[in-house]
């Protein structure tokens, strides 16, 4: 069984209301040198079976559809090996 | 890339500029120039495309929306205290108080990305309000969609009544009405109207403008970046090609809790008198603060762009003039103060920056690292845009369009036939239950609604220990628009104006969203024409000034343009809420006699019945007799006040049996009804002649009631009783409650759940 992972963030452009809460708190807790903080949130999709081509050509079309929002959101789509 | 300075562009002036890509027209492009003496900086041009665009200079409507001028700017409530030109309108409410309300559009963005557009649209309208010194305390948001079965409006609309629902209840504001309306000529265009209403001090009153050499210009709020650069000129102004947008700008997210802290931060600043002007950021970012402060102002003003806080530092200063970032303010502040306004800024943990300061040179100078980029008369930017008298013209359908009445189509006869019609209708997207759009609100939080929808107008109480509340009400039906622009327009402010008045306010004062397709094509400029026309005519026949609002164009999807859609808001003053009139048939109100105000007239052309049973678009809209409208209005109000009525609900789309359904559910008691005297039971069920409202008396007060009407010889027929848990017309049908509740409430939620 392989494994497709997408990683979803939020256009550099656009705000990240979220990524400004964390980078807030970072710096009342203490941590100091941080720039900045965007945050995102990564998909791990299990296969049945093997990750072909169209299998995955599949998975891109469920990200740009479902996972992600294209009009404010980039993705990143990756085929990691065999799940255990 | 280096900087384009004055000096540069002074001594290239042949340099090739990207106006048209701006949306700028070869002549606007010239007289920029002209203006200057030379070209354009870059950022100067960029700062003219966005304040010259449609949505900023209102270029195309300018010349119309004057005659908003004529009407007498007083209200039947009190003084108007800011109007047309200002952040949002301001009328006198009495007990010292004054409220502020405003509606505007934010439809294109919408379309693109609906849940950051319809939340950005609410989180603008609010920043208005808040720049006025008032505290925003309610909001509403006529909507308006496609099909409900067309594919798109399942993207559409969630995305926006969730927009809409996760900016306002995340504020903290309750949504106290709106519309939800479907027609196809929204399918690629749907409209989201946003309004709000504050209330404030009469002393607390702040204007926009930035008066006084040396004061400091404080940029204060989120940071800025590249959210919807270009989204004024692009998004505002282009319509959608077929098939989808073709250019997807970068989108403005909204962020409701960075709102709220600027609302409280705001008006603490307010109430530690540290502010002399303050405007909001909205369209036109920067750009349009600093030219419209100035302009405002007595004097100049410099400004360092390279002071402002940004999110992302890549930004280069043309992009940091028009960017389109949410949740910013400017405001002019004296040297004194600053330390004190920055004190609290910090104390809300909100951003606040000194940018610049006011001048006595005249001119709006902008300076990015110490080089001049910008030096500009500011009111040639915010003021001076191109003035477009553009042609108008009846379009050569309209006779067509009216001669085909719905008068003429086959009707239902039968007790059978009615009932099936009228299940038919209640059923219908327009007439349905809109539990499924308002339960994402909030309507109660902050503890002063007295009503919400589903009721006639919104309420909120504004002072608890005397009872005095305001009441706001928005409404259009675009088919009657569509049949008659100048008459349509009349329609919805009488439409508003009667709810307002139904629950016991009296009416006082009008915004209008003024929603239309391409102002390039005639036929829609005419409707536009027409419905301003309409509307002022029609508010100084009711005695109510329009206090301010917002023009939309280019609604349209390739060449077929949105229903006129001129969105009227009404607010009114009610002296104590807790005479206000509901619109259910309640348990303490068995045996409580109904009576329908107005005379019903056949008229069925654009009605509910037309559209839903024959698909027909046709004929003239009901007449509209706005003297009868105020009689109407003054009899419901001294009725509620002197508790002759114990519930009163307004007659409109689907006529008097939509009115009695909605009444009979909301309240959980039927009625057992007949039709008056003469009156085919067709027309008494569904016409939607315009002027009408179903009220029930105790029958202790019955004889008093109908002195009262017939002292002003205003028509009132007994139409019923209220009763049992039916809706049974006499001779001819009766449905149980049940029945009804079912066929109403099932359809949203088969289609979107």
């Amino acid at each position: 069984m392989a494994r497709v992972v997408v990683d979803v963030m939020l256009k550099p452009e656009i705000l990240d209301p979220q990524g400004k809460a964390v980078h807030g708190a970072f710096g009342r807790l203490g941590f100091d040198g941080v720039a900045d903080v965007r945050q995102g949130k990564r998909f791990e999709i299990t296969l049945d079976g093997e990750a072909t081509e169209e299998r995955v050509a599949e998975i891109r079309k469920a990200a740009d559809t479902l996972l992600a929002n294209p009009v404010i959101e980039d993705y990143t789509l990756h085929v990691e090996g065999d799940a255990q | 890339m280096s900087t384009d300075t004055v000096s540069n562009a002074t001594s290239t002036p042949d340099v090739e500029q990207p106006w048209a890509e701006l949306g700028l027209k070869p002549d606007e492009y010239q007289r920029i120039r002209d203006i200057l003496g030379r070209r354009p900086t870059s950022c100067e041009l960029a700062m003219y495309s966005v304040m010259w665009s449609e949505h900023c200079s209102y270029k195309s409507s300018k010349v119309h929306l004057r005659k908003f001028g004529d009407i007498p700017q007083e209200t039947p409530a009190g003084k108007m205290l800011a109007g047309i030109g200002e952040n949002a309108g301001v009328i006198d409410i009495g007990e010292g108080y004054a409220v502020t309300f405003k509606v505007e559009s934010h439809n294109h963005p919408s379309y693109v990305e609906p849940y950051q557009g319809a939340a950005t649209g609410v989180g603008g309208i609010v920043r208005d309000i808040i720049a006025m010194g008032a505290r925003p305390v309610a909001v509403m948001d006529p909507l308006r969609f496609g099909p409900l079965d067309a594919p798109d409006t399942k993207r559409v609309l969630p995305g926006i009544v969730s927009g809409v629902g996760g900016y306002g209840n995340s504020l903290g504001l309750p949504n106290i009405g709106g519309e939800v309306v479907f027609d196809p000529t929204y399918l690629g265009n749907p409209l989201v109207n946003a309004l709000c209403i504050g209330v404030m001090r009469h002393e607390d009153l702040h204007l926009a403008n930035a008066t006084g050499v040396g004061n400091q210009m404080i940029l204060y709020g989120a940071k800025t970046g590249g959210d919807g650069i270009g989204g004024v000129s692009v998004l505002a102004s282009e319509t959608f090609a077929e098939g989808g947008p073709t250019k997807r700008p970068a989108v403005q997210v909204g962020d409701p809790f960075m709102e709220k802290l600027l609302i409280e931060c705001t008006l603490e600043l307010f109430a530690a008198k540290v502010v002399e002007g303050i405007q909001d950021l909205g369209g036109g970012g920067l750009s349009c603060a600093t030219s419209e402060l100035a302009s405002a102002g007595d004097g100049g003003m410099r400004v360092s762009l390279d002071k402002v806080p940004l999110r992302d530092a890549s930004l280069s200063p043309e992009e940091i003039l028009m960017s389109e970032s949410q949740e910013r303010m400017m405001a002019c502040v004296t040297t004194d103060n600053v330390e004190e306004f920055l004190k609290i800024c910090a104390k809300w943990d909100v951003q606040a920056d000194v940018i610049g300061e006011v001048t006595d040179t005249g001119r709006l100078e902008i300076d990015w690292h110490g080089e001049r980029v910008v030096d500009v008369l500011p009111e040639t930017v915010a003021h001076e845009g191109p003035v477009y008298n553009r042609p108008y013209a009846r379009p050569d359908w309209q006779d067509d369009l009216q001669a085909d009445g719905a008068e003429k189509l086959p009707r239902a006869t039968t007790g059978t036939e009615l009932r099936d019609t009228l299940l038919k209708l209640v059923a219908s997207p327009n007439l349905c239950d809109k539990s499924w759009v308002t339960d994402q609100y909030d309507r109660y939080v902050l503890g002063n609604s007295v009503l919400a929808q589903p009721e006639d107008s919104g309420m909120i109480r504004v002072d608890e220990t005397s009872g005095l509340g305001v009441a706001v009400s928005t409404d259009c039906n675009g088919r009657f628009a569509k049949l008659d622009p100048y008459t349509g327009a009349k329609l919805a402010l009488a439409e508003s104006y009667r709810n307002v008045a139904t629950t016991g306010a009296r009416p006082a004062a009008v915004t209008d969203c003024l929603n239309f397709g391409s102002p390039e094509d005639s036929g829609v400029m005419w409707q536009f024409t027409e419905a301003i026309r309409g509307l002022v005519d029609g508010c100084i026949e009711l005695g109510i000034p329009v206090t301010g609002g917002n023009v939309s164009f280019y609604n349209q999807t390739g060449e077929t343009p949105i229903l006129p859609t001129p969105v009227v808001g009404v607010l009114g003053v009610i002296d104590d809420v807790t005479r206000r009139t509901p619109i259910g048939f309640t348990a303490e109100m068995e045996g409580h006699q109904l009576y329908l105000l107005g005379e019903t007239e056949e008229e069925l052309s654009g009605s509910e019945w037309a559209h839903v049973v024959h698909g027909h678009l046709g004929g003239r809209p009901p007449a509209v007799d706005l003297a009868a409208e105020q009689q109407l209005a003054d009899i419901l109000i001294n009725a509620s006040r002197d508790g002759l009525i114990d519930a009163a609900h307004d007659v409109s789309d689907g006529g008097v049996a939509q009115t009695l359904v909605e009444s009979a559910l909301r309240g959980g008691v039927g009625a057992r009804v007949w039709a008056p005297d003469g009156l085919d039971p067709f027309l008494f069920l569904f016409a939607e002649s315009a002027g009408r409202a179903v009220v029930a008396v105790p029958r202790t007060e019955e004889v008093r009631f109908t002195d009262m009407c017939t002292a002003r010889r205003f028509p009132h027929a007994k139409i019923g009783v209220i009763t049992g848990d039916s809706l049974d017309v006499q001779d001819q049908f009766e449905l149980p409650l049940t029945e009804l509740r079912t066929a109403w409430t099932r359809t949203l939620p088969a289609v979107l759940s």
